[in-house]
């Protein structure tokens, strides 16, 4: 039976990793290759590095850290963060990621999905979508799109723009409540499972983990394959292997 | 000289299955020479993505023959992911695209009421003591990414089964030729055991 996956997201800024909450970045917290590595031990069962590097040569930065931890990490991972070309992706795939996590860029050029999907499968394209409940006061229900990390609202539905990016070929989305994100309260389970709904790709669930139920609702309620976390996991609180416990204790298939 | 050579055919994270290999004690070398591709001991063939794209790539250089004639001259080759499912007959992506042939059987698409791609980690019912299972348990998880699964015409190749929707061939295996539809390179410690696993023979 396919398992349900817990993925420890890394926040790396020139190559090194800072821990905080998404939005907010704070001190620095080590070597990437080393935290892959701990994680990796502890039962991850895929990565993410969201690359915060703001410099003219993020690219050949990306890139080295890409080709490190490829070397010696036998797991799946994710690299996402300004990447905005067919030409950016390549370097990161080649240097070794598995797979893209596109946002901003995607929204800017949706067509870079279907191009990206095309030349190196959808398998490797992951669609970030950063999503905020609208204002109850404006009337209008459901979720809109934020870009910019969260800074910019775009006005699009967080829905339909998912339903869209599986139609330009996207492999997975990985779903972000800025509602939910830092606050530990739990994960946004009804966006979790409408998006789960609308799509027949896999959904990863992000933001707001606080507690081992958490992870069990956003997998079961919120149908999503997958479960994302940071800080909790960065800090120590909770260990991977206390919550795979938990899950399989608790009927889900884990590896 | 028992050198793995992996193909490199424009397509794929090859650098990731070399690394693989070396963390295993494993001589291996990504390669698109055709002289070093003939002479190796054993041949990896990769793909990831479209099935038609990748047979297009393999045979734009080539390197179809090369399979061909290494299989037919008793060269162990283990196809990985789309590198498994190029190793059929037909695949039903975009309409009816051919392959090796090598082994009789198609490529088809998961049901429609499922999530695809399947991502994630699977296990494999192992159906036979393979060389290539060798010290591994039973069951094992590995690391799958794929929306479409190899049939093949007889089940005496299927050596391992995975079930998503339905239970399907994982692992195939017939005289030299061999095939792998998860990652083994991404596939953690049991992935490394494989690869150690054919690059040695089962030793």
């Amino acid at each position: 039976m396919l398992a349900k996956r817990i993925i420890p997201c890394l926040d790396v800024d020139r190559g090194r990793v800072v821990k905080g909450m998404r939005f907010v970045s704070l001190v620095d917290a080590g070597d990437p290759v080393e935290q892959a590595r701990r994680y990796d031990a502890e039962g991850a069962d895929e990565l993410t590095f969201l690359d915060i590097t703001a410099s003219s040569d993020k690219r050949e930065i990306v890139s080295q850290l890409v080709r490190r931890v490829a070397d010696e990490v036998f797991i799946p991972f994710t690299v996402g963060g300004g990447l905005r070309s067919v030409a950016d992706l390549r370097a990161v795939l080649r240097s070794g990621a598995d797979k893209i996590s596109l946002n901003t860029a995607a929204v800017a050029t949706p067509e870079l999905i279907s191009a990206g999907a095309e030349m190196f499968g959808s398998q490797c394209i992951v669609i970030s979508i950063d999503a905020r409940r609208r204002d109850p006061a404006s009337g209008a229900a459901g979720w809109e799109v934020y870009t910019h990390g969260g800074r910019r609202r775009i006005g699009w539905d967080a829905v339909e723009w998912a339903a869209r990016a599986e139609a330009l070929g996207a492999g997975e989305i990985l779903l972000t409540s800025m509602d939910c994100d830092g606050t530990r309260l739990g994960y946004d389970v009804p966006l979790t499972r409408t998006i789960s709904d609308a799509v027949r790709i896999p959904v990863i669930a992000s933001g707001g983990a606080g507690k081992l139920e958490h992870f069990y609702d956003a997998l079961t309620v919120g149908g999503a394959s997958a479960v994302l976390a940071a800080s909790l996991f960065h800090f120590g609180e909770l260990k991977i292997a206390d919550l795979k416990d938990y899950l399989r204790g608790r009927g889900l298939v884990i590896r | 000289m028992s050198q793995v050579a992996i193909i490199d055919y424009g397509v794929g994270n090859l650098r990731s299955v070399e690394k693989a290999f070396a963390a295993t004690g494993c001589d291996a070398v990504v390669s698109s020479d055709d002289k070093v591709l003939r002479s190796a001991g054993r041949l990896v063939l990769p793909g990831v993505g479209a099935f038609s794209a990748c047979m297009n790539a393999l045979c734009e250089r080539g390197f179809d023959e090369v399979v061909r004639e290494q299989a037919a001259q008793g060269t162990p080759v283990l196809g990985v992911c789309v590198g498994m499912q190029l190793l059929f007959e037909t695949s039903e992506e975009f309409g009816r695209a051919r392959g090796l042939g090598l082994l009789n059987g198609r490529v088809r698409r998961f049901a429609n009421d499922l999530v695809v791609p399947q991502v994630g980690w699977n296990q494999i019912r192992q159906r036979s003591t393979h060389p290539l299972f060798r010290g591994i348990a039973d069951d094992s998880f590995f690391y799958f990414v794929h929306s479409y699964y190899c049939e093949p015409a007889t089940s005496a190749v299927t050596i391992g089964e995975t079930d998503y929707g339905v239970s399907y061939a994982s692992v195939v295996a017939q005289k030299n030729l061999c095939g792998v539809q998860f990652h083994p390179e991404k596939s953690q410690s049991a992935g490394l055991r494989l690869l150690h696993n054919f690059a040695n023979g089962g030793d």
